[in-house]
């Protein structure tokens, strides 16, 4: 589950990791009582405004912006607040800010050279342990960095029997070049920042950038934080954190039938049981000489009421020129998976383009009967290369 | 001879008496699998299915000789599952849970580090030995005694390549599905090394998907050691982007997690490389033919 900045930066802060300190706020009026109080609080006379969406590169966007003052607020978040933001990870569209952070302004002058860093911390496959990915180049795009200066990215896996041991927190600030008080600073900053990252569950941490301040403190600027969806139930507290407006519509629609489905901008829908098959599908759709519409796993239960909910989703995507439902029957008996897709049909009435069904596996040929008499304009299928050469046709 | 399971494996089933734990176990017995007894803490001493029921993992081994475990228990005590099995000296864990926290898992794989237990799964189909012994929850009747050795990270996928390969006229050795996690027990290239070991199979089909280097890691092996042609799919070519994996994590994973790149280097170190999963059956009889097993 991806969360907001504010909401990742409130988790680090209860595990005792040193933020930069901000208030939300959902209009204008709260942007400037959430100033003042950030100036009552910290100090600060500058502030700045951050646009709160799912998506980085905001400042590329517009979506961050320094206020000098209280009329600064005013006007910045007025305009950043309800914009559609573009960024690069956005897509063409963008998405619209409903909430901006009122932040502490970190980049003040002092004693000492301010300096941005990278820290990841997340899943290295490859060895089954956590890991801590950090680099010099904080700031910037870390892929950029990883493609041309991948000598500059360092790794750091963790034992999970032991965590992160204090060596490693050594390690990390000396390889970030950091000596005296920021070094100690560092070493806290790393450990804290692992200590949330078990204890909360997180898929992936990604702080850019980790700042050291004019007056030597480590802090994190920007906080992308991924919760483990599957130990969410560890975290009761953490799931009113989801935010439905950062999510698709018809996604979060489908979620409510159990049915995971994923929107794509092709013009062949589908309905498929297991998602290693379901992906195989959308490929097989592409070898056809369509596009897929969509990815939708509708798991082990392939009933009336899922195919027809399934039905309405991909449905109300008007792209769509031709549905293929393939489902590989082995607990689920593809009569019944056929009964409720005729049945779905005559619910949902007139469906004006094709659709192709797929059954295999138990009770193939007693589905296919089922389709063939239903006097529906659907057609059947049993091999996976018959229902190729159907969307293909479809197609024409 | 066959891999991992056969006709003498003494199963045991973890979430015995549980609504999914009964429906499997009574198929896997339909099927014919040697099922000495299930777990359910609670529950020792009682019978279920006509099998006794064990209160720990060591009561089963030490009383029915269990050395095959399958695990049905909900996400939240999975790990404890595996972990108990392991500690109770069982040679093979297969855990079918599917939605384990990662972090859970982490731990688990550190565990077993330590043991002599191999892990298959989680999140998978389990294993099969058609004809003789069936630990999971795929289909039992797709399946047809043979010499094609499959490897999936996926359920209904691998049931489609079973069938193709059933519909050409051949059969499986073993079936292994090794789990669609990101932490997962036997790994693309464990399971490939053991059908690559075994005389009873003479080609295998390797199924992978998007994300990992799992496959890669696979091929290259392959390239240096392959006795026996591999036939290969990765799933997922019109997948998009950065939808299950995030910003970091792309960088770990490196340039081999698309499956155009991972297909690439699959080609590269020899393996027939399928486009399309309906081509799956086609292609192992073409394999057979080249090297002589099929005229």
């Amino acid at each position: 589950m991806n969360i907001h900045e504010y909401q990742g930066k409130s988790i680090l802060k209860s595990f005792g990791v040193a933020i930069q300190e901000g208030i939300v706020a959902n209009n204008v009026e709260e942007a400037v009582t959430a100033a003042k109080d950030l100036n009552a609080k910290t100090g600060t006379s500058y502030y700045v405004i951050k646009a709160q969406i799912h998506a980085g590169g905001r400042g590329k966007g517009g979506g961050v912006k320094l206020a000098k003052n209280l009329d600064d607020v005013r006007d910045i978040s007025g305009r950043i607040l309800g914009m559609q933001l573009i960024t690069p990870q956005t897509g063409p569209e963008g998405k619209k800010v409903n909430k901006v952070l009122v932040a502490q302004d970190v980049y003040y002058p002092g004693a000492t050279p301010i300096k941005e860093f990278y820290m990841s911390v997340l899943l290295d496959r490859n060895s089954g342990q956590n890991a801590v990915m950090y680099s010099t180049e904080g700031g910037m795009d870390i892929e950029e960095v990883a493609h041309s200066t991948p000598d500059k990215i360092y790794k750091e896996l963790i034992d999970p029997a032991v965590g992160l041991q204090a060596f490693q927190a050594r390690r990390i600030a000396f390889n970030l070049g950091l000596e005296g008080d920021a070094h100690k600073e560092m070493v806290k900053f790393t450990q804290a920042l692992y200590k949330a990252y078990i204890g909360c569950d997180a898929a992936m941490f990604e702080i850019n950038p980790v700042l050291k301040t004019s007056d030597t403190k480590i802090i994190a600027v920007d906080a992308k934080v991924n919760l483990d969806d599957n130990a969410l139930y560890r975290h009761k507290d953490y799931e009113d954190m989801r935010d439905v407006t950062e999510e698709d519509e018809l996604e979060v629609e489908a979620k409510k039938h159990n049915l995971n489905y994923i929107r794509l901008d092709g013009n062949v829908g589908c309905m498929v049981n297991g998602a290693g098959l379901a992906m195989a599908t959308m490929d097989m759709i592409k070898l056809a000489g369509g596009e897929p519409a969509n990815f939708l796993d509708v798991g082990g239960t392939a009933n009336a009421q899922t195919v027809e909910a399934g039905f309405r989703i991909i449905l109300s995507d008007k792209n769509v020129k031709a549905i293929l439902v393939n489902i590989f029957g082995g607990i689920v008996r593809c009569d019944r998976v056929a009964q409720g897709v005729v049945d779905a049909c005559k619910v949902i009435g007139e469906i004006n383009i094709p659709i192709i069904v797929r059954l295999q596996g138990t009770n193939a040929e007693e589905a296919k009967t089922i389709i063939d008499h239903s006097g529906l304009k659907v057609s059947s299928a049993i091999l996976l290369s018959e229902a190729a050469a159907l969307v293909k046709d479809a197609l024409k | 001879m066959s891999v991992l399971v056969d006709k003498n494996s003494k199963v045991i089933v973890q979430g015995f008496t549980g609504k999914e734990g009964s429906f499997h176990a009574e198929q896997m017995i339909a099927y014919g699998t040697n099922l000495v007894g299930g777990i359910t803490p609670g529950k020792g001493g009682t019978q279920h299915l006509g099998k006794p029921v064990f209160n720990t993992v060591s009561d089963a081994v030490a009383q029915a000789g269990a050395n095959v475990s399958v695990i049905f228990v909900p996400p939240a005590f999975a790990a404890d599952a595996i972990m108990e099995a392991a500690e109770a000296g069982i040679a093979l864990i297969v855990c079918i849970t599917e939605g384990i926290p990662t972090n859970d898992m982490v731990l688990v794989k550190e565990y077993l580090s330590t043991r002599n237990s191999r892990l298959i799964g989680p999140n998978c189909p389990g294993v099969i030995t058609p004809g003789e012994c069936k630990v999971g929850i795929m289909p039992g009747f797709i399946h047809n005694p043979g010499r094609i050795g499959i490897v999936s990270r996926s359920g209904t996928l691998t049931y489609e390549a079973v069938d193709q390969v059933t519909k050409a006229g051949l059969g499986q050795s073993t079936c292994i599905g090794i789990g669609g996690d990101p932490i997962i027990g036997t790994t693309t290239r464990d399971a490939v090394q053991l059908l690559m070991a075994d005389e009873n199979t003479d080609a295998i089909i390797m199924i992978g998907e998007i994300g990992g280097q799992m496959e890669a890691d696979a091929s290259y092996w392959i390239k240096e050691n392959a006795t026996k042609p591999v036939i290969g799919f990765i799933a997922g070519q019109t997948a998009p982007a950065g939808r299950r994996m995030g910003h970091a994590g792309a960088i770990i994973g490196g340039a081999a997690d698309t499956a155009e790149a991972k297909m690439a280097i699959m080609k590269e170190c020899g393996i027939y490389v399928v486009q399309s999963p309906a081509d799956l059956g086609a292609t192992v009889l073409k394999a057979l033919k080249e090297i002589g097993v099929m005229a």
